[in-house]
């Protein structure tokens, strides 16, 4: 378990930060003007930054990407922005996935989560509305319209989570 | 109105200015110090048509305001109050520790009372701009003791935002009840504007933000200034109105409006380091050296001092908290604010050009020493008793000794 802790920096931004296994300290910066700076520790001074990596908005997201972060609540933001309340996400099905194999009928979607499933993705195909007896499978992309906390919690119903 | 003149005249200062400051970028010192330099030079070597001088005044008092502005912009009121909740102990040691100096030296060189307080604002005040810059220019944003160093900052500013009214109330003067009812309506009137500008700010914001960015600037610049202005009236000080509107702004709105006003900022903030050089008198510049020097040293240990035990709070080690001492000892603009005040009221004539060397020397020392803190971590680990030594050879992990050695 990473123990994060979260530093204000009055004038700057917020400040992210966690003792790695190998005895530095990895951090991230994140300015008010959305800059993000990566920065790690000095061997001789562990108080001190060693080096830093400046990355834009841009650049920050898709190198949480490569290291493997979620994209979902990005997403949510940034669609949320255009219309107050409603939020739209694309949500891939995993393997794990409780739904791969039934209907859309049998997920229960809307009266679960207030989410509606709008269109599935498979493949290079698009399915634009599915009508309640389409098949879902592992490794379709189901695209969830609803208020932001109703696609939370599809993207939770979808994950098996 | 003999515009050739005006405008030969006016060109020619801040072609002046942006040839001091891009030698200051060289050699990556602060402008500020150079800039009332140059004012001093210009007072000495030129002599200003009036109407030139008319709009220098008009601008420095716009600088005053603007620079107060957008030093509130940059605090949201929760940094404020949470800030005032986890550091107060270290912000009355840093006022106790650097604000008497400026106090005792001012008796000492006979100044009247209200010289002194505001000689003691001079020392007391590190500016936050200097030491934000010297915290990002050394890529010490990720630094341990960096939080603190900030906090401390937010915390003076603070205290200047109570301090300032208090003082614009006492240089009206008059009698003792005449002092008292105004300094009761300016601390009042800064209340219920403080107030209700941590109330308000998020309807201001929305009232005040509009897509086009010139509306933006036009609206905001005309709602400082209109601020300001009361403010004044009130007696309260134009400058803090002006932080109060800061304050209020939040979110986008703030964000944006700072990118519109720094320009604006950056111009007039150096006419209004000018109009203080202006101000001096070259002669009187010889004769306050030796007590500037002696307050600059001074009150570089006591901010030393402050940044050590502020540091070590935070169970920073030798090192971190001499960086942490070392950001803190750069004063200006806000020093030169407030000594600006005392000037334009004619207070004691030793105040301008003492605060002036005063600012230059602690504007110098402070960014070379927070460079040099492996250099002088192993001159003060001597002191320190050796239990603390054998702590500093442990490579990795954190110190475990929090709170004060």
């Amino acid at each position: 378990m990473v123990l994060l802790e979260e530093t204000k920096l009055p004038g700057v931004g917020v400040r992210h930060d966690f003792e790695t296994k190998y005895g530095k300290r990895v951090g991230v910066i994140t300015h008010r003007d959305g800059r993000r700076e990566i920065y790690v520790t000095r061997a001789d001074d562990p108080d001190a930054c060693g080096q830093s990596i400046t990355l834009s908005e841009e650049e920050a997201e898709v190198v949480a990407d490569l290291l493997g972060g979620s994209t979902i609540t990005r997403r949510l933001d940034s669609m949320t922005q255009h219309v107050e309340g409603l939020a739209m996400d694309w949500l891939a099905m995993p393997p794990s996935s409780p739904f791969a194999g039934l209907t859309l009928g049998d997920t229960d979607m809307r009266s679960r989560t207030g989410a509606s499933i709008v269109a599935v993705m498979r493949g290079t195909q698009a399915f634009p509305a599915p009508d309640p007896q389409f098949l879902l499978q592992a490794g379709d992309t189901v695209v969830v319209v609803g208020t932001p906390e109703g696609v939370l919690a599809a993207s939770r119903l979808l994950g098996g989570a | 109105m003999d515009l050739g003149r005006i405008f030969l005249e006016l060109g020619a200062v801040i072609l002046a200015l942006a040839f001091v400051g891009r030698a200051a970028g060289r050699i990556g010192i602060t402008p500020i110090p150079l800039y009332l330099i140059a004012g001093l030079a210009l007072g000495t070597l030129f002599h200003l048509g009036s109407e030139a001088e008319e709009f220098v005044h008009v601008g420095a008092e716009i600088g005053a305001v603007l620079l107060l502005f957008a030093l509130g912009l940059e605090y949201t009121s929760d940094e404020l109050r949470s800030n005032l909740k986890t550091n107060a102990p270290i912000g009355v040691m840093d006022l106790a520790l650097n604000f008497t100096p400026g106090v005792l030296a001012g008796f000492m060189l006979g100044f009247p009372p209200l010289a002194a307080i505001l000689l003691g604002g001079v020392t007391y005040l590190t500016s936050s701009g200097i030491a934000s810059k010297v915290l990002s220019d050394l890529g010490r944003l990720g630094n341990r003791e960096t939080p603190i160093v900030l906090a401390v900052c937010v915390l003076e500013d603070i205290a200047m935002a109570v301090y300032l009214p208090v003082i614009a109330a006492l240089l009206v003067g008059g009698t003792l009840l005449a002092i008292g009812v105004s300094l009761g309506v300016a601390l009042l009137a800064f209340g219920a504007a403080f107030a209700s500008a941590l109330r308000f700010g998020p309807a201001l914001s929305r009232v005040i933000d509009v897509t086009s960015s010139e509306a933006l600037l036009l609206s905001v610049f005309g709602l400082v200034l209109v601020v300001a202005g009361l403010a004044d009236v009130l007696n309260v000080s134009a400058a803090i109105g002006a932080f109060l509107v800061g304050i209020a702004l939040s979110g986008e709105v703030a964000h944006r409006a700072r990118l519109l006003i720094e320009p604006l900022r950056d111009l007039f903030a150096a006419i209004f380091f000018v109009f203080f050089g202006l101000q001096l008198d070259l002669t009187t510049v010889p004769g306050v050296l030796l007590p500037a020097i002696l307050l600059a040293l001074l009150t570089t240990a006591t901010k030393m001092i402050v940044g050590w035990f502020g540091a070590a709070r935070l169970g920073v080690r030798t090192r971190g908290r001499l960086r942490a001492g070392a950001t803190l000892v750069p004063r200006g603009e806000f020093s030169i604010l407030i000594a600006g005040l005392g000037v334009t009221a004619g207070l004691a004539p030793q105040l301008g050009p003492l605060a002036a060397v005063y600012v230059l020397l602690t504007a110098l020392i402070g960014p070379i020493l927070a460079r040099f803190d492996e250099q002088l971590a192993p001159l003060v680990q001597r002191f320190e008793r050796p239990k603390a030594a054998v702590k500093e050879n442990v490579g990795r992990g954190r110190s475990e000794n929090k709170g004060a050695d």
